[in-house]
């Protein structure tokens, strides 16, 4: 099909007078990155997931009398971050893999909302399972592909307090899909990618799941994206936002803090 | 000698709890005595930071020498050498120091000071305990570092008192905890927990205890806040925000820092896989220190001369592979070299605060980190009773343990030897 320009043209300029007048909305999904924000905890005999940290070269003074700035140094996957299909071992050698090699036509797709929050507040170590999905899509419809999934679970409120991480003796505890949604996703949705508001795409005891880490090992084993450590889901449509996810374009990259933005339609207004 | 005299003097009178502080008088700043030693005098220094009491010793004649000299006072020779000598003497004579133009002793007089024959040979002239007894009295004469880092000798009565450590003019010398409010940067490795207990049990009036990453959450929690005059706080010493928080809020009553911060991981250079390890140990325990002592020591040298809870040490626990590598854990040595070196620039730049240094070496200790290794290794609690003892002592260098002391001690015979046996 030939692309029709004409039309694309009007689409963007309609987008643009709709984000200048608030039709569309701009949802921001992104905790500030800051040195107590919460990172993977894996076992400490383990290379570890370096958390933000910043340190000021000069504020107006003598190392640098007009000017303010600061070095930050951090994981890849520290704060609200994408993972790249080369961040895990089953992604290894999935063409495009790595952050500056992904197209740049994915980093924006639209973007279903799977609200699991009630369940996720009385058990949290809620599993999404496929069925869960087919229940979900009778109500709000197939999820179209290119998308990106979003597991609303409101974990993000939860951020500042014990209850995020939620590490006991035996592990975290924080809700994350199992195998069968992911296959569900991937294979039956053709998704762009997965996001959710906890510290990583699966669940915190995710480790004990088959195969361990689903999320993580199917997901990006079939060149899939994940986002974690989101925020304001809550704020989301079900359908019909659509999110733009570009992670910085580092050489051979596995992932990268970065803005994600979601526009949605302005609520409350007539039709 | 004054076996049969009846004691004349009284018991030193126990310390009070300072109390809070008039907000409309200004803060005494910390003075310092006189600075200036002579390079012989400096190994008196020496041994008085590791509170050891040695003089200069003739290698030709045998004589004993007191005040250190470049040559032999009875037959010039050169060849003298610094040796332990014993600390028992007998007071000959004593004044009291009622006026000074020295301003650190105007503030601090009367001073009581007097001669002491030593056994050893010497008479030297020392600073006297409240306990002593008028002349002629059997003393015990103990090197201390003063608040300019220079050894000072003060004569101390065969027997004390339990109250004899808070004698006003000792407690110039030392770092004792009691009333005092202390901060221990990690409280999640054991020895920063042993360290928590025993200043609690040394008399301190706070302990604030670093908690790292509270998100985490805490296994110890409990028995951590069980011990009384614990306050947990938030503390990263890899996070400078986190670091100049906490100085923020408890900067102005830190009296004592205790780095217990560490983090230990085996292996070397060549032997690890990339740099992040040794990055992990380098931000820990040596940038963390520095971090530390940014944010703490320009405030706790200010506050130096504040009151009886003056601030007064600042503690660094090392490893003594900090003088030579030892390549089972090079890594952690390689980062203990460097906090050597930033606790000796930090102890220059806290002298004029009057705030001491003290270097607390240790071998390996009992904890997961080292938990293939086999004894001798340190207990935790045997750490934390060192840093107590230190601190009563003003010691500045400190050595814990069997290997620690070996180590030390062949550092100090042969450098190139020690670090040869190691690496073998």
């Amino acid at each position: 099909m030939k692309p029709d320009t004409a039309a694309a043209a009007e689409t963007l300029d309609t987008l643009a007078t709709l984000l200048a007048g608030g039709g569309v909305e701009v949802v921001d999904l992104t905790h500030t990155l800051c040195p107590d924000f919460p990172v993977i905890v894996l076992p400490p005999e383990f290379g570890q997931c370096q958390p933000f940290r910043m340190e000021e070269v000069s504020r107006y003074d003598a190392r640098g009398p007009a000017w303010y700035w600061n070095t930050f140094t951090c994981s890849e996957h520290a704060g609200t971050h994408f993972d790249a299909p080369a961040h895990w071992v089953t992604g290894r050698n999935v063409p495009f893999g790595t952050t500056d090699e992904i197209p740049p036509g994915r980093l924006i797709a639209p973007a279903v909302v799977l609200d699991f929050s009630k369940e996720a507040a009385e058990d949290a170590d809620f599993v999404l399972k496929a069925e869960h999905i087919e229940a979900w899509e009778k109500q709000h419809g197939t999820i179209p592909g290119g998308s990106w999934v979003l597991l609303r679970t409101d974990w993000s409120h939860k951020v500042g307090t014990l209850d995020y991480v939620n590490m006991k003796d035996d592990g975290a505890h924080s809700p994350g899909p199992d195998a069968s949604a992911i296959h569900l996703l991937v294979e039956g949705r053709d998704i762009v990618g997965f996001g959710t508001e906890t510290v990583g795409t699966d669940a915190g005891q995710g480790h004990h799941f088959a195969p361990p880490y689903p999320a993580h090992s199917i997901l990006h084993g079939a060149g899939k994206y994940g986002l974690q450590c989101l925020a304001n889901l809550d704020r989301l449509p079900a359908t019909g936002a659509l999110v733009i996810a570009a992670p910085l374009k580092i050489r051979q990259g596995s992932g990268s803090p970065l803005r994600v933005l979601a526009l949605v339609p302005k609520q409350g207004e007539g039709k | 000698m004054t076996g049969a005299k009846p004691p004349t003097k009284p018991a030193t009178e126990r310390l009070t709890e300072p109390p809070k502080k008039d907000p409309r008088r200004k803060t005494q700043q910390a003075l310092v005595p006189p600075q200036g030693r002579s390079r012989a005098a400096l190994a008196m220094s020496a041994s008085a930071a590791r509170s050891v009491l040695t003089l200069q010793i003739c290698n030709d004649c045998g004589r004993v020498q007191y005040p250190a000299r470049d040559a032999c006072a009875s037959c010039l020779s050169v060849d003298l050498d610094w040796r332990p000598v014993s600390p028992d003497g007998r007071l000959i004579a004593e004044t009291t120091v009622r006026t000074s133009t020295e301003p650190y002793f105007r503030e601090r007089t009367p001073w009581r000071v007097g001669t002491v024959s030593l056994d050893a040979g010497p008479t030297v002239l020392a600073y006297l305990h409240g306990e002593v007894e008028a002349a002629p009295a059997a003393v015990r004469v103990l090197p201390y570092l003063d608040r300019s880092g220079n050894a000072v000798l003060m004569a101390l009565p065969v027997e004390g008192s339990p109250a004899m450590s808070e004698d006003r003019q000792l407690r110039e010398l030392t770092a004792d905890p009691k009333y005092r409010r202390v901060l221990v940067t990690d409280g999640r490795n054991p020895v920063g927990r042993a360290v928590a207990q025993a200043l609690s049990d040394a008399g301190a009036s706070i302990v604030f205890v670093g908690i790292a990453e509270a998100w985490k959450g805490f296994a110890e929690r409990d028995e951590l806040l069980a011990i009384p005059k614990v306050e947990i706080m938030d503390l990263d010493v890899t996070d400078t925000t986190s670091v100049e928080a906490l100085a923020g809020e408890i900067g102005g009553k830190t009296d004592i820092l205790i780095n217990t911060a560490d983090h230990v991981r085996a292996g070397g250079v060549m032997s690890r896989h990339g740099v992040t390890t040794a990055r992990d140990e380098l931000e820990i325990n040596v940038l963390g220190l520095m971090r530390l002592a940014q944010a703490f020591g320009p405030t706790m040298s200010f506050r130096g001369a504040d009151q009886d809870n003056s601030a007064t040490a600042f503690v660094n626990i090392l490893s003594c592979y900090a003088l030579a590598n030892w390549p089972t854990y090079g890594g952690h040595s390689i980062s203990q070299a460097a906090a050597l070196s930033a606790v000796q620039c930090l102890r220059a730049e806290l002298r004029s605060g009057g705030i001491r240094v003290i270097s607390l070496f240790t071998g390996p200790v009992e904890e997961p980190w080292y938990q293939t290794l086999p004894p001798p290794k340190v207990a935790p609690a045997a750490v934390a009773k060192a840093v107590v003892e230190a601190l009563r002592q003003g010691t500045e260098d400190v050595a814990v343990g069997d290997i620690a002391k070996d180590v030390l001690a062949r550092f100090a015979e042969n450098p190139k030897v020690l670090e040869r046996e190691l690496g073998q």
